[in-house]
């Protein structure tokens, strides 16, 4: 079994369990985050995990409440660079709930065409990740190409390839005009061919069945103690999906199902994956067909101020169920934001999926939640351990580290 | 069973715990109860009614920190938010964490973040700034004010 060097290099034994501790993370090549997790082994088995987390903390939900409505958008996108439209998604639901407001026809269907593209390149990205794990580095460079011309079509519909700025309350900011349908589902076409040749080299190598059938099995009453969601869920059995359960936006308007799978292992949750993109690639041509017979302009409705009160706000990220909790007392800006994005209760998992597994098994297992610790956590300044006192504030930092930069331009 | 029936059952399980009713639509509801009970409650949702929990807010106000447990019923999509408000000083609540796991992670960000004690809590550690933060100092409450330190 190969085990990258870095890992055994830093090897320890703990003295009170007598078990090996193995550090993945905070900072490994495995993964694209910092988060460091300690495999307690015993010889080559998983005994326990301890997670530590926060360093990606940014106090997002604090600063949301000195953040205007419109401005909460812009923030709440950047918790996460790969789904980064589910956030603005559920942070519009959940104002529009308190403000009852209904969006045009028109802007329900871009929101979804949007949310559905992001599905896709997202799925994608994970294939190619879990490739990459496994050490199938083809499936890695394959995934990522096709998942380019869904970039492509982002940067032509928002001007961006990631973080669109197209949420707004009552609305979307930007249309996308008829002509560009044509364009759209040429796309499509050829991403869907794509994916059909991935999900045939995937749900036919022997290779990937070896590694990942059987491999961190989460069962359905795992995924009810953790009240996990999306396709970690669905993988197991469990139907869960935002979009079907509590249907927004376009969802009710269109015809899809949601694809589930009984295994619960990697196997599962890539092929639930794999097939969701095709559903995805469906709604998204219906959307298209919905919007033809709209009239262009009309995406948004005006909303003068947010009542006071609170709203819950859902949408189903391509990792699952997107909460975002907002309480107005009627000024611009939010008294409480509370954000709860799919994988911090799937990775919470990792106690059941990796314990008794081997430590080669364990880091697919850990990736098969596709999870994604920038949204898990939510530093602007540095204080005293102990006292509690100020140290230094973000503008301090900013100017250490540039007076840093001066010293040693070529770094 | 919809959003009527299913606070008509709590109703008849729970009776005078349960301090007001909310309905804001069938897919949103609200029930103040009495902090003291929330483990019996819970219980009841979550193991004979089914409901999955999604998370749960802390929010610091007037009236003291208050709570909301927010319950999904996967089936009608009705988010059922049960809020219990605990007092300013030695604001404590039963944990949830030993009925299901998805309330582990919320439990010790709560305790961290606005010093709510949850007791019986099976590992109540920092969760974010586990060796980097202050002991006793609750970013998150009202009264702390990252320009004044």
């Amino acid at each position: 079994m190969f085990i990258p060097t870095g890992k055994i290099s830093i090897l320890r034994k703990n003295k009170m369990t007598q078990k090996t501790i193995i550090p993945i993370g905070p900072y490994h090549p495995l993964q694209e985050e910092p988060e460091l997790f300690k495999l307690f082994c015993d010889g080559e088995i998983v005994r326990d995990i301890k997670w530590e987390t926060g360093y990606n903390h940014r106090g997002i939900e604090k600063l949301s409440e000195s953040k205007s409505y419109d401005q909460v958008f812009f923030l709440v996108e950047r918790i996460c660079g790969i789904c980064s439209t589910s956030h603005p998604f559920a942070f519009a639901n959940a104002v529009e709930e308190i403000a009852d407001v209904e969006v045009p026809d028109r802007a329900k269907y871009i929101r979804t065409i949007i949310a559905e593209l992001e599905r896709i390149h997202s799925h994608l990205l994970w294939v190619g990740l879990a490739g990459h794990f496994l050490g199938y580095n083809t499936v890695f460079m394959w995934a990522w190409k096709y998942r380019e011309p869904v970039l492509d079509l982002f940067e032509m519909i928002t001007g961006n390839r990631n973080s669109y700025a197209m949420f707004k309350v009552g609305g979307v900011r930007r249309d996308i005009e008829n002509d560009k349908i044509p364009v759209i589902l040429k796309v499509l076409d050829d991403v869907k061919k794509k994916t059909d040749l991935l999900t045939g080299a995937v749900m036919d190598d022997p290779m990937i069945h070896a590694r990942t059938r059987g491999v961190g099995i989460l069962t359905r009453q795992d995924i009810i103690d953790y009240g996990a969601v999306g396709p970690t869920a669905r993988a197991s059995g469990v139907a869960i999906d935002i979009r079907k359960d509590d249907p927004y936006a376009a969802y009710p308007l269109v015809n899809w199902k949601v694809i589930t799978a009984r295994e619960g292992d990697v196997f599962a949750k890539a092929e639930v994956r794999l097939l969701e993109m095709y559903e995805s690639v469906s709604i998204i041509q219906q959307c298209l067909k919905g919007m033809e017979s709209q009239k262009e302009g009309e995406t948004e409705v005006t909303v003068k101020n947010i009542p006071a009160g609170f709203g819950t706000g859902r949408a189903e990220a391509p990792r699952g169920e997107v909460f975002h909790f907002v309480q107005s007392d009627g000024s611009n800006t939010p008294v409480r934001h509370k954000i709860r994005a799919p994988s911090y209760v799937n990775i919470a998992t990792f106690k059941k999926s990796c314990i008794g597994q081997t430590i080669a098994d364990a880091t697919i297992s850990l990736a098969a939640v596709d999870p994604c610790y920038c949204c898990t956590e939510r530093m602007a300044s540095a204080y005293d351990l102990h006292t509690g006192e100020k140290i230094l504030s973000a503008a301090e930092l900013i100017r250490l580290s540039d007076q840093k930069r001066a010293q040693h331009p070529n770094t | 069973m919809d959003t009527i029936q299913i606070i008509q059952e709590i109703k008849n399980q729970f009776g005078e715990k349960i301090l007001e009713v909310a309905v804001k639509n069938e897919k949103r509801a609200t029930l103040l109860m009495d902090g003291g009970e929330i483990l019996p409650v819970a219980e009841h949702l979550y193991k004979v009614m089914g409901l999955r929990f999604i998370i749960a807010t802390a929010l610091h106000t007037r009236k003291g920190f208050e709570i909301l447990y927010h319950f999904s019923v996967d089936l009608t999509g009705l988010v059922l938010n049960i809020r219990v408000i605990l007092p300013h000083d030695q604001p404590e609540i039963e944990s949830l964490s030993n009925l299901f796991n998805a309330s582990n992670w919320i439990e010790r960000e709560m305790h961290e973040l606005f010093g709510i004690n949850f007791k019986n809590h099976p590992n109540q550690e920092k969760l974010i700034s586990e060796g980097n933060w202050a002991e006793g100092v609750y970013p998150y409450r009202k009264d702390f004010h990252s320009s004044q330190e």
